[in-house]
Formats: structure tokens, C-alpha cells, sequence
């Protein structure tokens, strides 16, 4: 069941020429477990979009798919029009270079200090003099308040300080589009604000499109254009965060309040309780 | 039980043609590599030098031994003058490469797979391949060329600190001529000793790395799984060690 708060006249989730990413009819499936079953998703030119849904509901995966890391059984996944499962390997760098990707962990390199993580991508790519390369990382380590941690390595740095040295990293070849995965998983409440504000500040200063995936709703409505709730490995809701709370579909209203009852199970499928302590016993 | 059996030869087999496929695309990605020399000389010190030590420890003692148990039979047949020539042939062709090749695969082998294993469980490599960099050319092919160009230089050290132990036992202790041990080893000693002991310690470099960061790159991303690659890194490249030393061995003595 597929409930479009905001679809347009067409009923198209977005307009086609808008999008940057465009998912259509996917269906994706690993060890016989279906993950998504007819996905539809677009994230339009210069809006945070953000992914919802319960854990396991293959927000990463759908993350994989977007930038090539794995491929959909059927259906098509597109980013700036051109069919990502289609594209060759040099094709699919080009592609990525015009992304900037911050990790659930940050994913930074250990045996490199916060300078040269963000100087990494830089150097990978272009042969630049070292007084530029120096410009631009302290440039985007001051846009993320971490100047003075240039020194400092990976492991001497907390969880929410990491989460925001790989968003330096993520942003030092200016890319077009800005993915998140889960960028609030295991902050404290100071570093999540600090994270939500970045990312709303990074897309609306560098003119960037965003794509935030994550199960925090309150940060989301904070910073997201348009949501996606994903469940069951299709779109159950999308709208603005504040069409999806005043939602009265049964999924939505169990996700966006948290509750244990509904449509998504809190308990795994099993056996009545009284049953298996029976059997035990026997 | 059938299946068990069936699939251990196919099992071996996939494991072969990956590591293969595996071989070919480093192979291809190692004149792109030396666009960054830095990365490969950084990798020759991790494999090379932090292996010095044990491998100038581990020589010492075997050169001992080899001066002991030389002598103790030599002296038998009134030639422990020939002392000399018996550890310098010995090291220099068997014990030099194949113990060198050993405790690479236990010392730098296994930090080469448990360091990529970890950098790819903690999605470095992921990360690398979203800022379009090629994990193959900038993390492995510097490792594998780090590791293919260290291990002559160790073993050439095992070698000559190996003699080195057999000359202070042979000599200083049981009282060989040294005049004798050092004339004896010059002559009989030739090119093509040297040449295998060249040989033999590349190609073992070549297995030993590329298992290293086979293991490295393919194992499971969880912490059980990146032991499990390091213990197979250890226990393959001692089989393969010892298989292609004998291999080898035999290949030069057909040729001489």
C-alpha cells in the first residue's frame, strides 16, 4: 500500500526533470529474502530527502543500489538520468566523484591523521600544489569546526567529531549530491544537533542535493525537504515530515510515534510462548 | 557427508580460479601503482624493516645450529674445513629463502591481512570506492610490491647473518680454520647458488604477499572472520612455501 502525500499531477513521486536520483519499480532480493518488491523513490535538485523506515528495511541497501555497490534484480535506478547498473567501471567513478558519501562509522582511514583524511580524495584525484591542497582541507575543517583537530588521529577523536571529519572529507571535492547513512546513530544530543544543522547548512550554502538515510524522526523534520517511509521494501508514505505526522495510515502512525504495536512486528516471527515452554518441558 | 567431500575439491578449485583472477587484476594495477612510490616504499618498511629484527635473530640462531650440527658431522669424516661451504650452500639455497619466507608469512603477512581485513570491515574500502579511488591500486598493489621487494632483502640478511652464526660457532668455538671456512666457501660457492637463493626468495615473496592481501581483501568483514583470514594466511603460505621450494629445488638441479 503506497500512500503519496505529495504526488504531483502525474502522480510521479517527482517531476523526472527535477531529480537527481530516480528509483523506479525496483525489486531486490538477497538469500531469497525479499527487500525491496516495486521500490519508487526520487530525490530532487537542491532538496534533503530523507529515507525512513524501521531497521531492516534495507535503507542501505536502497544506498548501494543509488551508487553502484550492488545491482536490482529489476527496475531501474538512475542518477542524473543515466542508468547506474548500466555504467562500466570508469564510468561508475566518474559518477561517484560528482557524490560525497559520509559513513555510518565515518570509515575514515586509521593510519592517517584528520588532515590528511580530507587532503585524501584530493590527492587521489588531482595533482595539486601542497599550499592549495592546504587551503581547501582547513577551508572545509573550519566549515565543520574541526581545525584545530587537523593533527589529530582517527582514534583520538569521538564519535560525533569522526562523523563530522568524514563529512569534511565527504565535501572536499565539492560534490553535487551529499548522501548520509544513518549520520545520527550513536550521538550524543550536542553532536546530533551539530550534524542535523551541518547538513541543513552544507545544502543550502554549497547548493547541493541531499540524501539523508536514517530512523530519527525528529531530526529529519527538522532538516528534510521531502521523506520517504519506507516498509515491507516499498514506499509507504512520502511527503513533508509534517504531512507524514499528521498521516492516519496505520504504518506511519506506528513509525513517526514510536510505537511497539502495528503493522511493523516488534517480535520476530515465532511460535505462541506458551507452546514453546511446553515443548521444552516435554 | 557425500557433499562434504564433493565440495572440498570444488571448494579448492573456486579458491584457485578467485585467486587467480585476483593475481591478474593487481598485476594490472601495479605500473599505475608506482605513479605513488611513497605508498610503496611506506609498505617496504612495514613488511621489510619491522621484519629485521626476528629475521636477523632467527638467522643468528639457525646459523649456530647449522655451525653445531655441521661440524659434529663433518668433523666425522676429517672435512670440517669445508664447514664454511656447507652453511653458505645451505643457507644461501634452502634455509635462507624458505625460513625467511616463513616468518614473513607469521610476521608481515598476517599484519598485511588482518590491516586490510580490518580497513575493510570498517568500510575503508567501501569509502575509498565511493570517493572513486581504486582499493586494487592504491591499498593492495602497494602492499603486494611492498612484500614481493622485501623478501630478497630479508632473505639475503637471513643468509648472510646465518653464515655469520655458523663462521662464530664453527670457528670461534670449535676451532676451525677461519682462513680455511672463508677460502673454502669463496670457491665453492658460485653464481647460479646465488641466483637460486634470488629466485626462490622472489617467487616465495610473490606467493606469500599475494596470499597476505588475498585473505585480506576477501575475508569476512566481522572480527571472527578476519582471524580466520590471518590463520589462513599463515597455514596456505607455509604449504605453498614448502611446495614451490621443493618445485624449485628440483627445477635447478634438473637445469644443472
Amino acid at each position: 500500500m503506497t500512500n503519496s502525500l505529495t504526488n504531483d499531477a502525474n502522480g510521479s513521486p517527482a517531476q523526472a526533470g527535477d531529480a537527481v536520483i530516480e528509483v523506479r519499480d525496483v525489486h531486490y532480493s538477497i538469500g531469497g529474502r525479499k527487500i525491496f518488491d516495486g521500490l519508487d523513490i526520487a530525490a530532487r535538485r537542491g532538496r534533503i530527502t530523507a529515507f525512513m523506515g524501521p531497521s531492516g528495511t534495507g535503507k542501505t541497501t536502497l544506498l548501494r543500489l543509488i551508487t553502484g555497490q550492488s545491482q536490482a534484480q529489476s527496475g531501474s535506478v538512475k542518477a542524473w538520468g543515466q542508468e547506474v547498473a548500466r555504467m562500466s567501471g570508469k564510468e561508475l567513478f566518474a559518477l561517484r566523484r560528482r557524490m560525497g558519501m559520509l559513513f555510518q562509522n565515518g570509515a575514515l582511514l586509521t593510519d592517517e591523521d584528520v588532515y590528511e583524511n580530507v587532503a585524501f580524495p584530493l590527492r587521489a584525484h588531482a595533482r595539486l600544489p601542497e599550499s592549495l591542497v592546504r587551503q581547501l582541507v582547513l577551508t572545509k575543517l573550519q566549515a565543520v569546526g574541526l581545525r584545530g583537530a587537523a593533527r589529530l588521529l582517527p582514534a583520538e577523536l569521538s564519535g560525533g567529531m569522526a562523523r563530522r571529519v568524514a563529512l569534511a572529507r565527504a565535501i572536499v571535492m565539492d560534490p553535487e549530491l551529499l548522501i548520509y547513512d544513518e549520520p545520527f546513530v550513536g550521538l550524543d544530543p550536542i553532536s546530533m544537533g551539530v550534524i542535523c544543522r551541518l547538513i541543513k547548512q552544507l545544502n543550502d550554502a554549497l547548493g547541493i542535493t541531499s540524501i539523508v538515510v536514517s530512523h530519527d524522526v525528529h531530526e529529519l523534520s527538522l532538516i528534510a525537504d521531502d521523506s520517504f517511509l519506507l516498509s515491507g521494501g516499498k514506499v509507504v508514505a512520502q511527503g513533508t515530515p509534517a504531512e507524514l505526522h499528521e498521516s492516519d495510515l496505520a504504518e506511519v502512525h506506528q513509525f513517526m510515534g514510536g510505537l511497539a504495536d502495528g503493522p511493523v512486528a516488534f517480535h520476530y516471527p515465532a511460535p505462541e510462548l506458551a507452546q514453546d515452554l511446553l515443548e521444552g518441558e516435554a | 557427508m557425500n557433499a562434504t567431500v564433493d565440495s572440498l575439491p570444488v571448494t579448492w578449485l573456486r579458491r584457485i580460479g578467485s585467486m587467480s583472477l585476483f593475481f591478474a587484476q593487481v598485476c594490472a594495477r601495479i605500473i599505475p601503482a608506482f605513479a605513488k612510490p611513497g605508498l610503496i616504499v611506506r609498505q617496504i618498511y612495514n613488511a621489510g624493516a619491522r621484519s629485521l629484527v626476528i629475521i636477523m635473530l632467527s638467522g643468528l640462531f639457525v646459523g649456530m645450529v647449522l655451525g653445531l650440527l655441521g661440524f659434529d658431522t663433518l668433523q666425522r669424516f676429517g672435512s670440517e674445513d669445508s664447514l664454511g661451504v656447507l652453511a653458505a650452500l645451505g643457507m644461501l639455497k634452502v634455509l635462507g629463502p624458505v625460513l625467511t619466507a616463513l616468518l614473513f608469512a607469521g610476521r608481515a603477512g598476517t599484519s598485511l591481512t588482518s590491516e586490510i581485513g580490518l580497513m575493510k570491515s570498517t568500510e575503508q574500502l567501501t569509502a575509498m570506492q565511493m570517493m572513486a579511488v581504486d582499493p586494487l591500486r592504491h591499498v593492495i598493489a602497494p602492499r603486494f610490491l611492498g612484500g614481493i621487494i622485501a623478501m630478497p632483502l630479508l632473505a639475503a640478511t637471513f643468509s648472510v647473518i646465518g653464515l655469520f652464526g655458523a663462521q662464530l660457532i664453527g670457528v670461534q668455538q670449535m676451532g676451525v680454520d677461519v682462513g680455511a671456512f672463508w677460502s673454502q666457501t669463496q670457491s665453492a660457492v658460485e653464481l647460479r647458488d646465488v641466483n637460486e637463493g634470488i629466485v626462490k626468495s622472489l617467487v616465495f615473496g610473490v606467493a606469500c604477499s599475494l596470499i597476505a592481501v588475498y585473505e585480506g581483501y576477501h575475508c569476512e568483514p566481522t572480527p571472527e572472520g578476519v582471524g580466520l583470514a590471518t590463520t589462513r594466511t599463515v597455514v596456505t603460505s607455509s604449504v605453498m612455501v614448502l611446495l614451490l621450494n621443493y618445485l624449485l629445488t628440483a627445477a635447478f638441479l634438473t637445469k644443472a
